[in-house]
């Protein structure tokens, strides 16, 4: 998943205009008074832009305080219906294990923010014990099971509860799968995907040792009635991402396992994370500082290996470089380069 | 013999007349031909350990029947017509025998049954029967003498020959390269040997900084070492026979050079070697010497008189003449009490003392890598043999004598009876496993020869076969033969050496490196002569060293002189090329003596090389084509005479080019590559030619700490230690060299996304920082396999240990089954049972009776897993096996799973190795543009003074890689024939995938959410783990054991033991003025005691527990007793001088 939010990359600032200046006999007294409730263009253009130069990143802090210009009459502070009012998200892509967006209108923050929840806490179902009754393939107990739990599991994790220490697993904080693999001697080696893996809606079917013969005997979960049967599941069963390989067989090799997957966070664990991973960057905004005509027209377009400059026919023959995509911009800052 | 019967024809003649018109180089063309190719090609030939396989398949094959061949016969000295003798011998294969059957092994089985991997030494015999008047001559094939350890893939293993899948059927890795032995079960390495070449003249400084000549000598028959010193202008022999430094005219008088003139002569008519002489010929006439007579007689009264043996006093005449003949520069010959040899030899070492004295350059250089010889496994084991086989020899021929000498024998009498196998076998299983070799008969005491192979990384065992030991001992403080030699080039890896006391001494192969065997001596000696040298005999004293004629010396020995010696050399060569003599054999010229050396023994290392004719490369495109198409291997290219293997010294002769565009008309020779001059070990570095020198020297003793797969049957093996990694990874940098040896298939290490900034402070020191999800991932993962091994042991009364099932709902019982042993998979902790063992209590006395056995009484002796506390172990593998007393063996392996943790050892592959400091959650991690977020973050502190920037390329490289798809390389120095990829071109890649060309990302800082104030160099670099975890080194102790004598806290982790408060602590404490800390630290923590003390006598008195009152054993009463407190070690010294007639008293005073 990728987020997209609005802000600058910008090779220009305000050197050039000072320059312009200087030529003019710059003086401080000739600059234009400042409105009260506003900020100077350049300020206001350092609390959005972050500018990209050749050696290093500059202005890249936020505002940490929503009364830093309080003197100039303005006011920082997040208000929520303006925020409410200001706040677009465009879809640009979205399929099915992608999506990238664009938040328009906030702070790196608080996308920021957005990005950490996605990575840390959004809870979804991972497997978390195994209960290995065979394996004799070569892969050792302990690692087959770290497998298992980074394999994710499509179902919704808002239909389950924690399962906090001292429970019991039952049927709403509990899947439980089973994977029974095996390779029969006279056969090839082969390996085991995740979708051998099997649901068992009705809970554990190993048997546990009983301290009292006599008892009936009881299984892993207590289990009070088959998830299938539960109005979520029901046509739905839960399976798993297919085609991750969990083992290698051998001849005469067999995996014998139940898997018990419960509710938990990316923070305890990354097999709980619900994204591989979620990020976001600033939107590129590239300005070409002059005009670029000519031959080095080609060589800007020639330059850029992601495509964001366009040529534009200017009439009579003559070109002029033009920013086409920028959102194609990946800051290789290879077009600024040496210069 | 391959020299024809050719007097008449001249050199050149014999030459053509031996050799296939050589096809002659082409037109030149100045093109470079690839010869990489070439490299897998020899590899693929002769494996990384050849040097190995070759010397111990030419004992096996060739030194053992010469050893055989010469002491062939066994007489018995009561009837001299009763003999043994030996026809043939050879090496069988690889068996046991069990049960009067013998049973073929592999070196798998041996491994895990803690057996030796020995097969049969077989001898074919023919000898007398019978007694009394009725013999008879018999003879017996393949009889066993003994068992001979068989080296791994040599050529009488079973190994030998077989591919891949063959070697997987018999439990073996096809990427091991063999080359040791398997004693009792134990991988043995026998290692190179580094040595100062036999039968050379070393001309050198002493301590005193007098100029001597030495020669060790080494023949079949005699070792030993001659040297002549100069001390006060005057010169002399010092030899262990004799007592004193003997002046050198005396002892070439006794050996019948009389005429001081003829000495003069021929050590050389320059008037100033005559000058330098005069003082000792004066010395020589002081003494009043002049006749051989006289100066045997002078001799004669120098020689050490032995103190125990006084045999015939006829022999003791001779006793000079004898030492001279035999001991004396024992390496050139007597021939019918011919002595002129020897005395040329004499002269031609004063002469080069004296050219020495006159000029320092000709001084020999002890660490020319030319004069060093590499005794290898081969050559050591020849010498165990032959020490063995004579020694079994004379036991038989004395067990022979002692049963003739008796004169009513009943049974006939037969020889072949008396071979015992045990005492050959016992002694070189015994050699093999404590590495000593304790050869009386050549006065040799060697320890630490051999050595358990490491295997704790593929790479750690493979340098371990080249790693070369020194000759002297590790504490001499002299920087010479530590210092990088620049005859080493190519020969010697130049990083591959250890840190600290041993740095520089002990020494790595390079990659190319070839160790030469023996080779036949007496056809090379003809065709010397064939090809113009003038005998030695037909020579005057004068005539040696005329000015236009050069001295040959083959293999130490002056053969004769030669007058054109450049021809000369240059014929043999060509004979060599041709494939006539042996291709190891050396010619080289040496000007500034004036001699041509050839060489053709063994220990010489030696490199290939491509020959060039006038600057042109023999090897053309065609001959690579062919090569490539598999029209062609190393060998043709040998034989054919395109490539030559040049030793150390020939090198000198030859001017080598490293690339072919590079070559000049006058390069003789060219490189097949330039990063063939580091070892196996440091191949591994990419880029190694852009850092700092003592950065590949530190990666290298890393390299093999680091964890990862050892070998494909790592998981059948039965170590006692085993360290992998869960998902090892091929490194996205490659250099050729991994491909070459199988580090692609057997990593140890992983590719890490690094970002090198600086981040949370727990960095600092060149700490890393992990990233939490990473290591969730299976980061940095490993196992680490433990071996636990446990006999069940038979006494001598007839009982027995004898193992219990386990009781019910007893929790520490909870992982065994009902045999009693932990079952695999089984989940361990800290004090769990895993063998439920009962031992006897009464284990000695006479054999019992079956009834008798069974109400035998048994204590508990369960077998309790020691683990770290609060970590979970897994029980891997348990087998069981019989040992050598046919007890019971239980061996198990335990298993331990383990994710990074702070304090975990990391490096990467630049010498710059690091703790975890810290680990992060991802979301607080750095991320960049596009959503990458590296796996750890690095210092950047770490590079200015580490100056690695073979790193850094590491990394660019790594990043390039894995946007393109493609594995880069680089090799040692390989930008110029494209084994190492440019950074320019790297960067092109970095910028045609949207990277900045100079690696560095635009990152956003995890925590705040904005981008950083700096771009951020970031991408994948190859990351080992080291051995080095905290979990086997964290340790810390409240109360615990105290050590039975002193009472004090023990010591070491292992024991549990106290964290001591020592000399320099105790001070600090001191200076503080914290007395009550140091009472307590000191004395109540410590071995706090309470004594009693009489105040009458001052001696220690003790507590009468029945009168309740405490009591002075001196005087009989406790009037005067007072308790008080002390250490325990005091009052045990009290004791202790007490026990030596020392009172110590005490006076008490009130406190």
């Amino acid at each position: 998943m990728s987020e997209q939010e609005s802000s600058s990359d910008e090779r220009m600032s305000s050197e050039e205009e000072e320059q312009q200046q200087k030529e003019e006999g710059f003086s401080y007294w000739n600059l234009k008074d400042v409105e009260r409730g506003q900020l100077p263009p350049h300020i206001r253009k350092q609390g959005t832009r972050v500018y990209c130069k050749p050696d290093a990143p500059t202005n890249t802090e936020t505002l940490q305080y929503s009364g830093s210009y309080a003197s100039m009459g303005v006011d920082n502070s997040l208000r929520l219906d303006s925020f409410r009012e200001n706040f677009r998200i465009k879809v640009i892509a979205l399929d099915k294990d992608k999506m990238e967006f664009d938040m328009i209108g906030i702070d790196a923050a608080v996308a920021n923010a957005f990005r950490r929840i996605l990575i840390s806490e959004v809870p979804t179902m991972a497997i978390e014990k195994v209960f290995i009754a065979n394996n004799t393939s070569v892969i050792q107990d302990e690692v087959l099971a770290h497998r298992l739990g980074l394999i994710p599991i499509k179902v919704d994790p808002r239909l389950f509860e924690y399962l906090s220490a001292n429970d019991t697993p039952n049927e709403k904080n509990t899947i439980v799968l089973k994977l029974h693999a095996r390779c029969n001697r006279g056969q090839p080696r082969c390996s085991v995907y995740s979708q051998e893996l099997k649901w068992l809606p009705n809970g554990s079917e190993f048997a546990k040792e009983s301290e009292k013969p006599d008892s009936k005997p009881s299984t892993y979960t207590s289990f009070s009635c088959g998830q299938d049967s539960l109005p979520e599941f029901a046509g739905n069963p839960i399976s798993t991402v297919e085609d991750i390989i969990l083992a290698k067989l051998g001849p005469g090799q067999e995996i014998e396992l139940e898997a018990h997957a419960v509710k938990g966070m990316g923070k305890t664990h990354a097999k709980w994370s619900p994204v591989g991973t979620a990020w976001y960057r600033m939107f590129p905004e590239v300005v070409l500082l002059e005009n670029i005509k000519g031959e080095d027209v080609e060589e800007l377009i020639r330059k850029c290996p992601s495509g964001v400059f366009d040529i534009e026919d200017t009439g009579n023959a003559k070109k002029k470089a033009i920013v086409a995509d920028s959102r194609a911009c990946t800051l290789c800052r290879e077009c600024i380069r040496g210069g | 013999m391959v020299v024809v019967q050719a007097d008449s024809l001249s050199e050149e003649n014999v030459v053509d007349h031996l050799i296939d018109k050589q096809k002659h180089a082409a037109p030149p063309v100045k093109s470079a031909v690839d010869k990489f190719q070439l490299l897998p090609e020899f590899l693929k030939g002769r494996g990384l350990v050849k040097q190995h396989l070759d010397s111990f398949n030419y004992f096996i094959n060739i030194g053992i029947k010469k050893i055989v061949r010469a002491n062939d016969r066994i007489v018995s000295t009561v009837d001299p017509s009763l003999y043994l003798r030996f026809t043939d011998v050879k090496i069988g294969k690889p068996s046991m025998v069990v049960d009067a059957i013998s049973e073929q092994i592999t070196p798998h089985m041996c491994r895990l049954s803690d057996t030796t991997y020995a097969a049969p030494i077989l001898v074919n015999i023919e000898y007398i029967s019978g007694s009394h008047g009725r013999k008879e001559k018999m003879i017996k094939n393949d009889v066993v003498i003994g068992r001979m350890p068989i080296m791994l893939r040599s050529c009488c293993c079973v190994l030998y020959g077989k591919n891949e899948a063959e070697l997987a059927r018999l439990g073996e890795c096809p990427l091991d390269p063999g080359g040791y032995f398997v004693v009792k079960g134990t991988e043995k390495v026998i290692l190179i040997q580094e040595q100062l070449s036999k039968n050379r003249i070393i001309i050198d400084n002493d301590k005193k900084g007098n100029i001597n000549a030495s020669v060790t000598s080494s023949t079949e028959a005699t070792k030993s070492k001659t040297v002549i010193l100069m001390e006060k202008e005057k010169m002399y022999l010092c030899l262990n026979q004799f007592a004193k430094k003997i002046p050198i005219m005396v002892v070439m008088k006794a050996m019948g050079m009389e005429s001081d003139q003829e000495v003069v002569q021929m050590v050389g008519r320059d008037p100033r070697y005559s000058a330098l002489l005069l003082p000792s010929i004066e010395e020589c006439a002081s003494h009043g010497v002049y006749t051989q007579q006289q100066a045997l007689e002078y001799l004669e009264a120098m020689v050490k008189r032995s103190t125990y043996s006084s045999s015939s006093t006829e022999k003791q005449e001779n006793r000079a003449l004898a030492i001279l003949r035999d001991v004396f520069i024992a390496n050139v010959p007597v021939r019918k009490n011919n002595f002129r040899p020897k005395c040329i030899y004499v002269a031609v070492m004063l002469r080069r003392m004296m050219e020495a004295l006159l000029n320092k350059d000709a001084m020999d250089d002890k660490d020319y890598v030319g004069n060093k010889r590499l005794e290898l496994s081969g050559q050591l084991i020849s010498l165990l043999f032959e020490d063995l086989f004579k020694t079994m020899i004379t036991e038989v021929q004395k067990t022979a004598d002692t049963l003739l000498v008796k004169q009513n024998r009943s049974s006939r009498f037969d020889f072949s009876q008396y071979i015992v196998r045990d005492s050959i076998t016992n002694g070189l299983e015994r050699a093999l496993s404590t590495g000593n070799w304790d050869v009386k008969r050549f006065r040799m005491n060697r320890k630490g020869v051999t050595q358990v192979l490491v295997r704790l990384s593929y790479m750690a065992s493979l340098g371990h076969m080249t790693r070369i030991s020194p000759q002297f001992e590790k504490s001499r403080k002299v920087s010479g033969p530590r210092a990088l030699q620049p005859s080493q080039w190519g020969m010697l890896c130049p990083c591959d050496t250890p840190e600290g006391e041993a740095c520089g001494l002990v020494k790595n192969l390079a990659l190319m490196t070839h160790v030469t065997t023996d080779e036949e001596e007496s056809p090379l000696i003809s065709l010397c002569k064939c090809l113009g040298v003038e005998d030695l005999e037909l020579l005057s004293g004068e005539e040696l060293h005329t000015p236009n004629s050069f001295l040959v010396i083959f293999n130490g020995l002056i053969l004769g002189k030669h007058r054109r010696p450049q021809q000369f050399a240059n014929a043999m060569r060509k004979l060599r090329r041709a494939g006539k003599i042996g291709e190891f054999v050396s010619v080289f010229v040496n000007e500034k003596q004036r001699a041509v050396y050839i060489a053709s023994d063994g220990g010489r290392v030696c490199r290939p090389l491509v020959i060039a004719d006038k600057g042109v490369s023999r090897i053309k495109e065609h001959h690579m084509r062919e090569l490539m198409d598999g029209a062609r291997t190393f060998d043709d290219f040998l034989h054919e005479g395109l490539i030559e293997y040049l030793d150390v010294n020939e090198e000198n002769n030859a001017l080598i080019a490293l690339y072919e565009w590079e070559a000049t008309p006058e390069t003789t020779h060219i490189e097949i590559e330039p990063f063939t001059i580091l070892g196996v070990v440091a191949g591994l570095i990419p880029y190694p030619h852009h850092n700092q020198s003592p950065r590949n020297t530190y990666q290298c003793a890393m390299g093999k700490q680091a964890m990862g797969n050892i070998a494909y049957n790592q998981l059948g093996r039965m170590d006692s230690l085993l360290y992998l990694l869960v998902y090892p990874q091929r490194p996205l940098l490659t250099t050729r060299t991994i491909e070459l040896v199988g580090y692609d298939k057997l990593g140890a290490g992983q590719n890490a996304t690094v970002a090198v900034m600086s981040y949370s402070g727990y960095d600092i020191e060149d700490a890393i920082v992990m990233n939490k999800a990473s290591l969730d991932r299976g980061f940095g993962r490993c196992i680490v396999l433990k071996k636990y091994t446990c006999t069940n042991q038979k006494y001598e009364n007839g009982a027995s240990d004898r193992i219990l099932r386990p009781r019910k709902n007893e929790e520490r019982e909870r992982v065994l089954d009902d045999d009693g042993l932990a079952a695999p998979g089984e989940i361990i902790r800290h004090g769990d049972i895993y063998i439920n063992k009962e031992s006897p209590i009464e284990t000695r006395g006479p054999l019992k009776s079956a009834a008798a056995l069974a109400d035998v009484k048994y204590r508990p002796c369960a077998q309790i897993f020691k683990g770290t506390e609060g970590e979970s172990c897994v029980v891997d593998r348990v087998a069981l096996c019989s040992d050598k007393n046919n007890n019971l063996c239980i061996k198990y392996k335990i298993r331990h799973t383990r994710r990074p943790e702070v304090g975990d050892k990391f490096s990467s592959r630049h010498g710059q190795k690091g703790v975890c400091g810290t680990i992060i959650q991802q979301e607080d991690f750095p991320f960049s543009e596009r959503g990458i977020c590296p796996d750890l973050i690095m210092n950047p502190h770490g590079f200015p003074s580490r100056m690695t920037v073979g790193k850094m390329i590491e990394l660019l490289g790594g990043k390039a890689g894995v946007s393109c798809g493609r594995f880069h390389y680089g090799s040692a120095f390989g930008e110029p024939s494209g084994h190492a990829d440019r950074v320019e071109a790297i960067s092109e890649t970095l910028v045609k995938h949207g990277f900045s060309y100079n690696g560095k990302d635009f990152i956003y800082s995890g925590i705040t959410g904005c981008p950083l104030q700096a771009y951020i160099f970031m991408g994948p670099i190859y990351y080992q783990k080291l051995k080095h975890m905290v979990l086997d080194k964290m340790h810390a102790r409240g109360s615990g054991p105290r050590v039975m004598l002193t009472r004090q806290p023990t010591d070491g982790r292992a024991r549990n033991g106290g964290l001591r408060v020592g000399e320099m602590e105790k001070d600090c404490l001191v200076a503080y003025g914290t007395s009550m800390l140091l009472y307590e630290r000191l004395m109540v923590s410590s071995d706090q005691f309470e004594a009693q003390v009489c105040r009458a006598c001052g001696l220690l008195g003790y507590y009468n527990q029945k009168l309740k009152a405490a009591m002075c054993t001196t005087c009989k009463n406790g009037d005067k007793v007072s308790t008080m407190k002390l250490p325990y070690a005091c009052k045990l010294l009290i004791q202790e001088l007490q026990s030596m007639n020392i009172v110590p008293r005490l006076k008490l005073a009130e406190a």
